[in-house]
């Protein structure tokens, strides 16, 4: 129960759809999600493989509690080797499109091999059909979902779709549906595209049943007054979404800004969650329009917004002028502070153009300030840039670079290939901010020592959802601890890593835990759920999820060298704010981590580790 | 002295109307604590989280210590991001 025990394989270079029985024992073993989507990769999936080839996998996961009454139980996963990274990739989305796909009777969607020509694919509950995606191919996100919609007839068809990022094969293309949601990070949308497949439409109609309905309702009330009743979740996030780090973390001192040349923005106000709600413009109004919820969410934490109409960016372009998706805090973060940019309408507009055409905002802002890094220097030209001044601050630079990315034009195409590859193609690699290919998000781990660890350890290469030590080390949950030392971070960032992989793959999102623990998760899943579902065995899980992935990088040729972070991060010193005259202490917490994970000093780990995950 | 203080979130709604940008400077009496200053502007414990100064978080058992002229009071009520 709470499986539909069914996966979909599709077979796009023979053009087959075939329903599978889902196994049964991997679920009880990885749950879903994530750590179901993971394990059909690491068992289909040579390690090796190009992201690009034909061989790679692109895996569509929900979780046994999407689509249920449990809140936040929206999500769905996609799971592939990322062409980012050719790490582990695994980027989770909201929206509607997960919850539609599970109603439709479905677990999974597996795609292999790779289309003739261009299609996307049909679900109506049990059927399955590649169509040609003639009329779609060579559009944007938005213009492919209208055309969609109105060819099948169907208002609730949900859709999930790569733009012109993916097709033109920008390394951080990615997948989005309900126009706003994505599934963001490692270019999962470049392997999307890679296949030839344009978009899955989806349309479900049957329920999802859970193992013992009166309690699953009883407890998934409870917990829902939980999240209605903590202040974070229950008015925080509501009002002003994660946007409203952006003065804390300034404040901190660990917001990069200018390509983390420094650790503090003077134009973070202008650009906070604060700033979203204040009128401004031509017609006195707020940037945010509203909050919005995905399927189920009793947090709500979405920005609706919209941009000025008389901005330089929209002015006599009215098809921007309605409210979209509006940022969150880490977009405005890599679109403003990395950047060196203040003008809330600019980077409005470049995340808007980032979910119209399918790109992932945060490596492409870390990609633009590494490039303006190299502008500053004389390395990129004006020549290069088709005249573009791609200096700090330049909002024109950032939108100009927004859309020409977002078509694959110009140079956009370079910006297109993610900051590591930018960075060595004009002999600096040292200036690109990232691990394992991808580029670290909003914290600067120079004054949020754990994110240092988090970032060098993620499997998925630099990025925060995967251990949010923020959340104790400067807002305090579940405790404070303080951001600058490093001791006691290693086992801190191994909690965080294997609490997030048993939530990520439930189905459920991770901003309840700001109200919630795994003590709140265990028993919503066990209620819905074949089995006994207990909180060690669920903390297991996250556990044996977390050495699967590593043990998949290791076997794609990454090595414990690969653990590190950019040398600017290790050598240079925060100039200012509590953090002054720190670089980050990885070197302390590294060995630290390799041992609390029963790893080999060289990161590996041991047989009697995996044996007690059940991995040998 | 003067204090550079700062009400963000919910709790900007305490800032005086001459406030720019979240934050005003105060001429305080020297020894002023951060929970004085709260109260001066009439901000509800029950509503107050977070208390940095100059950037550093202050535990609830601290917030009674005084400041010094120059420095930065930053305070929220409970929030998260992500």
């Amino acid at each position: 129960m709470s499986w539909q025990k069914k996966i979909l394989r599709v077979n796009l270079t023979e053009g087959t759809c075939t329903a599978e029985p889902l196994n049964m024992q991997w679920a009880a073993d990885y749950l879903g999600q994530r750590g179901l989507g993971s394990k059909y990769l690491v068992e289909e999936v040579d390690p090796q493989v190009d992201p690009l080839s034909p061989d790679n996998k692109l895996i569509f996961a929900t979780g046994p509690l999407t689509g249920t009454p449990a809140s936040t139980g929206a999500r769905y996963s996609v799971i592939t080797k990322g062409a980012l990274t050719g790490a582990i990739a695994c980027s989770n989305s909201g929206g509607y499109f997960g919850a539609e796909l599970k109603f439709a009777g479905w677990d999974m969607i597996i795609f292999e091999g790779k289309a003739p020509k261009p299609v996307y694919l049909y679900i109506h509950d049990d059927n399955a059909e590649l169509i040609a995606a003639d009329e779609i191919w060579g559009k944007s996100v938005w213009d492919a979902d209208k055309i969609l919609h109105a060819k099948h007839q169907d208002p609730q068809l949900k859709i999930s779709a790569i733009g012109r990022s993916g097709e033109e094969g920008v390394m951080f293309a990615c997948i989005v549906n309900d126009l706003h949601r994505a599934a963001g990070r490692s270019g999962v949308g470049t392997v999307m595209g890679s296949k030839n497949l344009k978009a899955v439409a989806v349309r479900g109609t049957k329920g999802v049943s859970v193992k013992d309905p009166v309690r699953f309702m009883q407890t998934v009330a409870e917990k829902k007054q939980i999240l209605a009743g903590n202040p974070v979740t229950g008015q925080g996030l509501p009002t002003y979404g994660t946007q409203v780090l952006m003065n804390v973390v300034n404040e901190v001192g660990a917001l990069p800004t200018n390509n983390a040349k420094a650790v503090q923005f003077d134009g973070a106000s202008n650009i906070s969650g604060e700033a979203m709600h204040e009128p401004r413009g031509s017609e006195n109004k707020a940037n945010l329009v509203t909050n919005q919820a995905c399927f189920g969410c009793t947090i709500a934490c979405g920005r609706i917004a919209r941009v000025d109409k008389e901005h330089y960016t929209v002015k006599n372009r009215p098809e921007y002028w309605g409210a979209s998706g509006g940022l969150e805090y880490e977009n405005a973060w890599s679109l403003g502070a990395d950047c060196g940019v203040d003008d809330l309408d600019a980077l409005t507009f470049a995340n808007f153009i980032a979910n119209e055409q399918g790109f992932d905002p945060i490596t492409f802002g870390a990609t633009l300030a590494a490039a303006m890094e190299l502008y500053e220097m004389g390395v990129i030209t004006d020549e290069d840039t088709g005249g573009v001044k791609l200096n700090f601050g330049s909002a024109e630079a950032l939108t100009t670079m927004a859309e020409q990315v977002g078509k694959g034009e110009g140079f956009g195409k370079i910006l297109g290939l993610g900051s590591k590859r930018l960075c060595e193609k004009y002999g600096h690699p040292d200036l690109s901010m990232s691990v394992k290919g991808q580029e670290f998000p909003a914290y600067d781990p120079r004054g949020i020592q754990g994110m240092g660890l988090t970032y060098a350890t993620s499997n998925r290469g630099a990025c925060h959802l995967r251990s949010y030590t923020v959340a104790s080390e400067i807002l305090g949950i579940p405790e404070k601890t303080d951001p600058l030392v490093t001791e006691g971070k290693a086992g801190l960032v191994k909690a965080f890593q294997d609490a997030t992989a048993a939530v990520d793959s439930s189905g459920l999102c991770v901003f309840t835990t700001f109200a919630w623990t795994l003590e709140d998760f265990y028993p919503q899943i066990d209620a819905a759920c074949d089995g006994e579902w207990t909180l060690e065995r669920l903390a297991q899980t996250g556990e044996r999820i977390w050495n699967m992935e590593r043990q998949f990088n290791l076997a794609a040729g990454f090595t414990a060298k690969d653990d590190t972070l950019p040398k600017r991060l290790l050598t240079e010193p925060a100039a200012s704010g509590p953090a002054k005259g720190k670089v980050s202490g990885l070197g302390k917490m590294l060995p630290e981590y390799y041992e609390l994970r029963g790893w080999t000093p060289e990161g590996v780990p041991t047989p009697d580790t995996l044996q007690n995950l059940g991995l040998s | 002295m003067k204090i550079n203080f700062k009400l963000y979130a919910s709790l900007g709604q305490y800032l005086p109307a001459n406030a720019q940008n979240h934050q005003i400077s105060l001429d305080v009496n020297e020894g002023a604590t951060p929970i004085q200053l709260l109260r001066q502007q009439g901000v509800p414990e029950a509503e107050v989280h977070l208390v940095l100064v100059n950037g550093v978080f202050i535990p609830p058992s601290q917030r009674e210590n005084p400041l010094i002229e120059g420095d930065e009071l930053a305070v929220w009520p409970a929030v998260a991001g992500g």
